[in-house]
């Protein structure tokens, strides 16, 4: 929890990065410096965790209605049923032994017992993680790098006709609702529209008939259009941070040295600008890791990926509490996580962070 | 010359001032001509929201006297086709372009008002307050906003008022960050000091001072993030969190995809409400941009 951290804007990370902290330490080693600022940082992460688990609890309960009555929803139940089940879910117990039960729990990753599927939240989620990383990782892998790529020419022919298209683009792409897009791209691909076949599958993983390469085939046939979904709305705010870190990197002396040098612009661009300028959009490119997980809820419903958004989806439609708070807790969980990395990454790669 | 002159004349005096640099900020912006297509984008569509009780009349949401049947292709009576209960989709578009803007200006307002309330008091109270309200700041941060807005909807009733609120509380931490700073440093100027002296509170500096100051800053974050609020609000009806009761445009698109228009391709039925969500959305970025090129010139520059 630093200005590092919570920086959307390359002006905020700017402001962290020429903060005088921790000016005391200035005269220790740089070694016990950076295990100082880890120290801090690791600290501030476990505040951030407990504050999660904190509001996970007390938000969901102030939910009015009876969370047995939802459970039993058009049954017939006796009241001693009833009692039992609130004996079973721990909700007939004191509210401070009830949040006390429920930390002490999830720091053992037990996260209680879905509703819905009679199963514990834990293996669900741990279940469907894996079709969320592979989605939001590969999809994050391209976005990140098709933004560097573009920002960095966008930036460096700043206000051509190549960087006006480039940022109109992606920014009309970014104003549009990831899920009406996945819907058209369904509409367009997947339906088949007139005499044009369905191209890419509609929803779902894999179809389940294959094995080995073919099954890796098969489930990157699926990945095409939630891929394309995700990178499609998410790759503007790293070209737009791209662009504008390189664009305030290239009035710097070092750039006219390194001309003067008689560099080729090409050899000054790759060797002395894009790695300075890629520094905020690094830290960038972490907190959005932390976003994605939480941001793929709609394009995985959309597509019926199996991962955790899909997962949340249902939770939510029952509402099924101890899943919706799981997942509330998991995607919180990445965020803080991330945030960490970030901080943790960001003194190695600029100098003048954390000394 | 009387003496009720005076603060007559110091009024004019401040307004002329105020004139003149709303002149200059509008020259500065004129030469930003992606704001322009922005701001004129904006006052296409608040033209047909405003006039959308003359052209198209509060009947056009009504499913009970519908005047077509449902689901059909785009004809010379209904533009852009039916929806499932026989409801004119071009009716509704118009229609719902005034829920759209509505939630999307309140929730903005709502989340720049706690953000600049936060913000100006850690920045100027500093101290305990201060590390206190920043802490409850960066928690809002490490928090998925969009996870957060949804577990809050599904908690609360279902209500416009609802999504209001969600997408208020949730989205302020980054203006409070902002406003912080600047707070601090318009409090280190001189004037403040001789406001000070003078016997000015803290409630007169807060409120004469630095507000103003922060002003345009927190201006361009309220452009920026109604298009935020108004694609969060389209997410949240798109969930079946939004009012049952009234069309907005993310409504519409979770009436198209439960009507099975995906499966059946229905292009006609699902394109329009997205392609306006994008459009006012792309409007109030493009002009939250070219304000804040303007107010900073560093940035200008980008």
């Amino acid at each position: 929890m630093t200005t590092a951290s919570s920086a959307d804007t390359p002006a905020v990370v700017a402001e962290a990065r020429t903060e005088p902290r921790g000016r005391r330490f200035a005269a220790a080693g740089p070694v016990l410096t950076y295990l100082r600022y880890v120290g801090g940082k690791l600290a501030g992460a476990v505040v951030s965790l407990f504050a999660v688990l904190v509001t996970s609890f007390f938000l969901f309960r102030i939910i009015p209605g009876d969370p047995v009555r939802t459970m039993t929803h058009g049954r017939q139940v006796s009241v001693e049923q009833l009692a039992a089940l609130r004996g079973q879910f721990g909700l007939d117990l004191p509210m401070w032994q009830q949040f006390t039960d429920y930390c002490g729990k999830a720091l053992t990753g037990d996260l209680g017992t879905s509703y819905q599927f009679h199963a514990p939240v834990g293996s669900l989620i741990a279940e469907k993680l894996p079709a969320t990383l592979l989605l939001t990782g590969t999809a994050v892998v391209i976005y990140s790098a098709l933004g560097i790529w573009l920002g960095t020419r966008s930036a460096w022919r700043r206000g051509g006709l190549g960087d006006r298209f480039n940022t109109g683009l992606a920014l009309t792409l970014w104003s549009v609702p990831s899920f009406w897009l996945g819907l058209l791209l369904i509409i367009a691909f997947s339906v088949g529209a007139g005499p044009v076949p369905g191209l890419f599958p509609t929803g779902g993983m894999e179809s389940g008939d294959t094995t080995g390469f073919g099954h890796v085939l098969d489930v990157a046939h699926h990945m095409v259009l939630p891929v394309l979904t995700l990178v499609a709305v998410q790759y503007a705010q790293t070209l737009l941070v791209m662009r504008s870190s390189l664009i305030d990197e290239m009035g710097g002396d070092y750039l006219t040295t390194a001309r003067a040098k008689g560099l080729r612009d090409d050899a000054v661009r790759r060797h002395h600008a894009v790695p300075n300028a890629l520094l905020p959009t690094v830290t960038m490119l972490f907190i959005n890791l932390g976003h994605v997980a939480a941001g793929s809820i709609l394009v995985e419903t959309v597509f019926s990926w199996p991962g955790l958004g899909g997962l949340f989806y249902q939770a939510l439609s029952v509402p099924d509490l101890p899943l919706v708070q799981g997942l509330f807790v998991v995607f919180a969980g990445a965020m803080i996580l991330m945030n960490l990395l970030a901080d943790l990454l960001y003194p190695l790669l600029d100098p003048r962070v954390g000394r | 010359m009387t003496t009720t002159t005076v603060p007559d004349k110091a009024g004019s005096l401040a307004w002329a001032r105020r004139r003149d640099s709303l002149a200059r900020f509008w020259r500065s912006y004129r030469t930003h001509r992606a704001g322009l297509y922005g701001l004129a984008g904006l006052a296409v569509i608040a033209l047909i929201a405003l006039t959308a009780p003359l052209t198209v009349g509060e009947d056009v949401q009504s499913v009970t006297s519908a005047p077509g049947t449902a689901l059909e292709s785009p004809s010379g009576q209904f533009p852009l086709g039916t929806d499932q209960f026989g409801r004119s989709l071009l009716g509704l578009l118009i229609w719902g372009a005034r829920i759209s803007l509505a939630v999307g200006l309140l929730a903005a307002a709502l989340s720049v008002a706690i953000g600049t309330l936060v913000g100006i008091l850690a920045g100027h109270y500093g101290g305990w307050l201060s590390t206190a309200l920043m802490r409850i700041t960066d928690w809002f941060l490490v928090m998925p906003t969009l996870v957060l807005a949804i577990v809050l909807a599904t908690v609360m009733s279902h209500s416009l008022w609802t999504v209001i609120l969600a997408i208020g509380v949730t989205s302020w931490p980054t203006t409070a960050r902002l406003v912080r700073a600047q707070t601090i440093a318009v409090e280190s100027r001189p004037y403040i000091e001789r406001a000070r002296a003078l016997g000015g509170g803290h409630g007169h500096i807060m409120s004469r001072h630095v507000l103003p100051n922060v002003m345009p800053l927190v201006l361009a974050q309220t452009t920026l993030g109604i298009s935020n609020a108004i694609l969060t609000e389209a997410t949240l009806a798109f969930l079946g969190l939004g009012d049952p009761t009234v069309v907005s445009w993310g409504g519409m698109l979770q009436d198209a995809r439960e009507a099975g228009a995906v499966s059946s391709g229905h292009w006609w039925y699902l394109a329009p409400p997205g392609i306006a969500i994008a459009l006012v959305a792309l409007s109030f970025t493009l002009c939250g941009r070219a304000v804040e090129a303007v107010l900073n010139p560093k940035l200008g520059a980008r």
